[in-house]
């Protein structure tokens, strides 16, 4: 995984995003905030909510319980 | 009578005004998708092989343009048949070697899946590699250009660039460019499509009329 290490731990590419969706964000205003590439936002943001760190809320994400242990 | 038209395309390889083929691949950047640049110009190029010097230059090359693409919202994404970690190491060779740092993702497309979905293969040259192709791709997926070089001759970034801008010039002002055009050069204003057209071009100001049919005027 881009963002997810294989022993759970995440990059800190992956934890900047996780500490600014306490409140949902979009992928493209996620990627404004962080000034990072949108596709690489994307990749993340699957990656991350198949690891269970965020939940999707229609097109927006959400740091979820299992995230916030992460940060 | 055999009624097929020019319109009929073959199945198979990627033509320009057609939609790019969707695929997900392993990259230096984790698992990407086509669809994870929608929103964005992307160049999906392939080159022969990691830790090879022609495509040493061009990785040189790209890393160098990649500013100015970003200014113009292209991204671009590398390809080989080669796996992720030959193609970290060879980046990180790059960098510690030259001073350039790549900072695109570069798809580690060992399966050949890719390279065979968009024809970046050429067998009579090598069955092995893929050969310099460039698949220019828009913000809406679908492909607007693509470029063959051997793999003898490394591909030339201006060029790449021009055609970026060209293509983007066209869209936003409904013009077509002419041969060696550069930004700021004269575009051609498209060829009337009616004879009553015609005969309004030939009364248009402001323009620089050779015929009818042959009009260019500056952008402003």
């Amino acid at each position: 995984m881009a963002c997810v290490n294989a022993d759970g731990t995440i990059t800190e590419t992956a934890r900047s995003l996780l500490k600014i969706l306490e409140s949902p964000l979009s992928a493209e205003e996620i990627a404004a905030r962080l000034a990072l590439p949108l596709f690489r936002v994307r990749s993340s943001l699957r990656e991350m909510a198949e690891a269970g760190l965020i939940l999707s809320q229609g097109d927006d994400f959400v740091i979820s319980g299992e995230g916030r242990k992460k940060i | 009578m055999d009624n097929t038209t020019a319109t009929q395309t073959p199945a198979g390889l990627p033509r320009i005004g057609s939609p790019a083929p969707q695929f997900e691949a392993p990259t230096t950047h984790g698992v990407l998708k086509l669809e994870d640049f929608k929103g964005s110009w992307l160049i999906l190029f392939s080159h022969p092989a990691d830790f090879t010097p022609v495509c040493t230059t061009e990785f040189i090359g790209f890393s160098e343009i990649h500013p100015k693409l970003r200014e113009m919202n292209v991204e671009l994404l590398g390809l080989s048949i080669d796996s992720v970690y030959s193609h970290i190491a060879w980046a990180r060779n790059i960098e510690e070697k030259f001073g350039k740092k790549i900072t695109f993702p570069i798809i580690a497309d060992l399966n050949k899946d890719v390279a065979a979905l968009y024809g970046m293969i050429m067998p009579g040259e090598s069955k092995t590699e893929t050969s310099r192709a460039v698949f220019v791709i828009d913000d809406k997926q679908i492909i607007r250009a693509i470029i063959y070089y051997p793999l003898s001759t490394g591909r030339n970034m201006d060029e790449i660039l021009r055609l970026i801008q060209a293509l983007q010039t066209a869209d936003k002002h409904g013009v077509a460019t002419p041969a060696n055009w550069r930004p700021g050069d004269k575009v051609i204003v498209p060829p009337p499509r009616t004879q009553e057209m015609a005969e309004e071009r030939m009364r248009e100001k402001g323009i620089e009329r050779a015929d009818w049919y042959f009009s260019k005027k500056d952008l402003r």
